[in-house]
């Protein structure tokens, strides 16, 4: 049920971010979505990768920090209320969010929340049982297929 | 012997029994030798020359502190060859300095130099495990710097083949060891490091390969470097010291007890100072090391004041040599910062960030005075098992190294991750200070 994110660690100066999107555009590897965390120093560059053992190994290979990490995609409605449902179970259940972003697809009019949880396997339990779709990697990225179609 | 005492990493042997001299046989002879050192260059040598030079005061070892020191400046007035005691035609070979702090300073050996230079590299390097049957890859330069001949003919010495692959050329390297199959290796400890790091990325397990131990040296490194080395080489490592003034790599080297680098007292009177005010520090205090060559013919110097910082100790050795030892060089009296006054030394930097767990000792110290008052930053490269994903864990990191260096300085440095292999190593050596207040 968990989707694999990659972290990258950014150096927060002029081509870094840039040299990381040509070296997956050189191997036709697509972002279905990043967030991006930084401080004046540095930053965390987050990114779903239907292809991410690929991605992983191509960004190493250029001498990137690369980290795998198991996140937790939920689908709501595209629509006001949508999150704020999905955050009131998490929070009735004190579960700790460390981060979150959220994307859509072209079409449709369902959103992604993606979470990063301590303990992602009880979050996933909280929410299933709350009646949120929680999206394996199979469900995920055929709905960006959908949306290419 | 207590249950600490030290234990051998490997079989301990002995090249030269003069190396077990007891205290009083190398007492006299180091007093002999430097009478007739004074004797030989006090008229030959214009720089010691001036200063009127007499043996006949010259009891015991000690009275050495009665002589001028020489500094690295001294040799620079002299430059090329002021400083040689023999004539031009008797000179077999001239290494150098590596210029990087500089100009080039010369150095020049006579045949009878030359032969005890191979005789004190193959004192160190049987002292670290080497053995006749081994084969030796040298992967330093072979040229003006004295690394790669140097250990070149102490390996022949010994009777062990030689793969002189000189520095450089990664890739090479490992196809040597691969095919060549050499059980030592002898490199600076960094592009050690860097030869692991290289063997990983390409998937080649060190076991693949013959490698048993390593000589390093040429430049200072922390225990915490030999580990990383050990591990992922899967070999001994042992530490050598030396430099190009003094003869090059042979002043010292450790042995299979690694308690400490074994002195070439029989040639060398060391003596451990405090940089400012020149008097001798006790034993077990950090100090600056100066050598008198008793025994050089082509270029002898008399107290050298070498600018690096160590610890010596004369207390006795498991493997039955009876020469002063030296700790590790843990600083430079010219790599001294003074950031608003109080002194920092990069192997200060260094200890913290191997007190904080999982950081990799590449590090740059950079400062600057944008008013009035000095301002570091520390370069510190992020290693893969050191990143996270989660900004709270990396806020920390860097927090906790700032905290270490402020403990162990005094001072407030910002803290500035970089991404691997971003820090720039020159040759193989790594760059540690970038001081931009002087430029």
């Amino acid at each position: 049920m968990k989707i694999q994110q990659l972290s990258l660690f950014l150096e927060n100066k002029p081509g870094h971010l840039s040299a990381i999107c040509r070296t997956l555009a050189s191997h036709q590897i697509n972002i279905s979505t990043l967030s991006l965390a930084d401080t004046q120093q540095f930053g965390i560059l987050r990114m779903i990768v239907r292809e991410w053992d690929k991605a992983r190994k191509v960004l190493e290979e250029k001498g990137f920090v690369v980290n795998l990490t198991e996140v937790v995609a939920t689908e709501v409605e595209d629509q006001p209320g949508g999150m704020a449902r999905v955050l009131e179970i998490i929070e009735k259940s004190a579960t700790n969010i460390e981060y979150m972003y959220a994307f859509t697809f072209r079409k449709g009019n369902r959103a992604i929340l993606v979470f990063r949880f301590d303990n992602p396997d009880a979050a996933i339990k909280t929410l299933t049982a709350n009646g949120i779709n929680v999206l394996d990697p199979v469900e995920l990225y055929a709905r960006e297929t959908d949306t290419r179609a | 012997m207590t249950a600490s005492a030290p234990q051998p990493v490997a079989d301990n042997r002995i090249w030269d029994p003069i190396e077990r001299l007891s205290a009083g046989e190398r007492s006299d002879l180091q007093a002999d030798r430097l009478r007739r050192l004074v004797e030989r260059i006090a008229d030959r040598v214009p720089f010691y020359k001036s200063f009127k030079l007499r043996s006949d005061s010259l009891r015991t070892p000690d009275d050495v502190r009665r002589l001028p020191f020489t500094t690295k400046a001294d040799l620079r007035m002299q430059y090329p060859l002021g400083f040689l005691a023999i004539p031009r035609e008797s000179v077999l070979r001239y290494h150098g300095s590596s210029g990087t702090t500089g100009k080039p300073t010369f150095v020049a050996y006579s045949k009878r130099d030359l032969e005890m230079w191979a005789d004190l590299c193959a004192r160190f390097l049987v002292a670290g495990g080497l053995q006749p049957r081994h084969t030796v890859q040298i992967a330093f330069g072979y040229g003006l710097f004295t690394g790669g001949f140097g250990l070149h003919y102490g390996v022949e010495r010994v009777g062990a083949a030689i793969i002189p692959a000189a520095s450089g050329n990664t890739e090479r390297q490992i196809l040597l060891l691969q095919d060549l199959q050499a059980e030592v290796l002898v490199s600076t400890p960094s592009y050690a490091l860097h030869l692991a790091e290289v063997l990983e990325q390409n998937g080649i397990a060190p076991g693949s390969l013959a490698l048993k131990f390593g000589h390093f040296g040429g430049e200072p490194w922390t225990e915490d470097m030999r580990r990383r080395i050990e591990a992922s080489l899967g070999i001994l490592a042992f530490n050598n010291y030396g430099l190009s003034e003094v003869i090059g790599p042979g002043v010292s080297g450790e042995c299979v007890y690694r308690t400490g680098m074994h002195i070439q007292d029989d040639h060398f009177i060391v003596e451990c100072i405090n940089p400012e005010t020149l008097e001798p520090v006790p034993d077990g205090t950090p100090g600056e090391l100066v050598f008198t060559t008793l025994t050089k013919e082509a270029f002898p110097l008399i107290r050298y004041r070498t600018r690096d910082i160590a610890v010596l100790d004369r207390s006795p050795c498991p493997c039955g040599r009876t020469t002063t030892r030296m700790s590790r060089v843990t600083g430079r009296t010219d790599d001294m910062l003074i950031i608003r006054g109080v002194n920092v030394f990069p192997s200060q930097i260094e200890e913290a960030l191997l007190r904080v767990e999982g950081t990799a000792p590449h590090y740059l110290i950079e400062v600057d005075r944008p008013g009035t008052l000095d301002e570091v930053t520390v370069h510190v490269e992020v290693r893969p098992g050191d990143f996270s994903d989660k900004m709270r864990e990396m806020q920390l990191l860097r927090e906790r190294i700032g905290h270490a260096i402020h403990s162990i300085t005094g001072i407030h440095m910002r803290i500035d991750l970089v991404a691997p292999q971003t820090l720039e190593r020159f040759a193989g050596k790594a760059k540690r200070v970038q001081d931009n207040r002087r430029t």
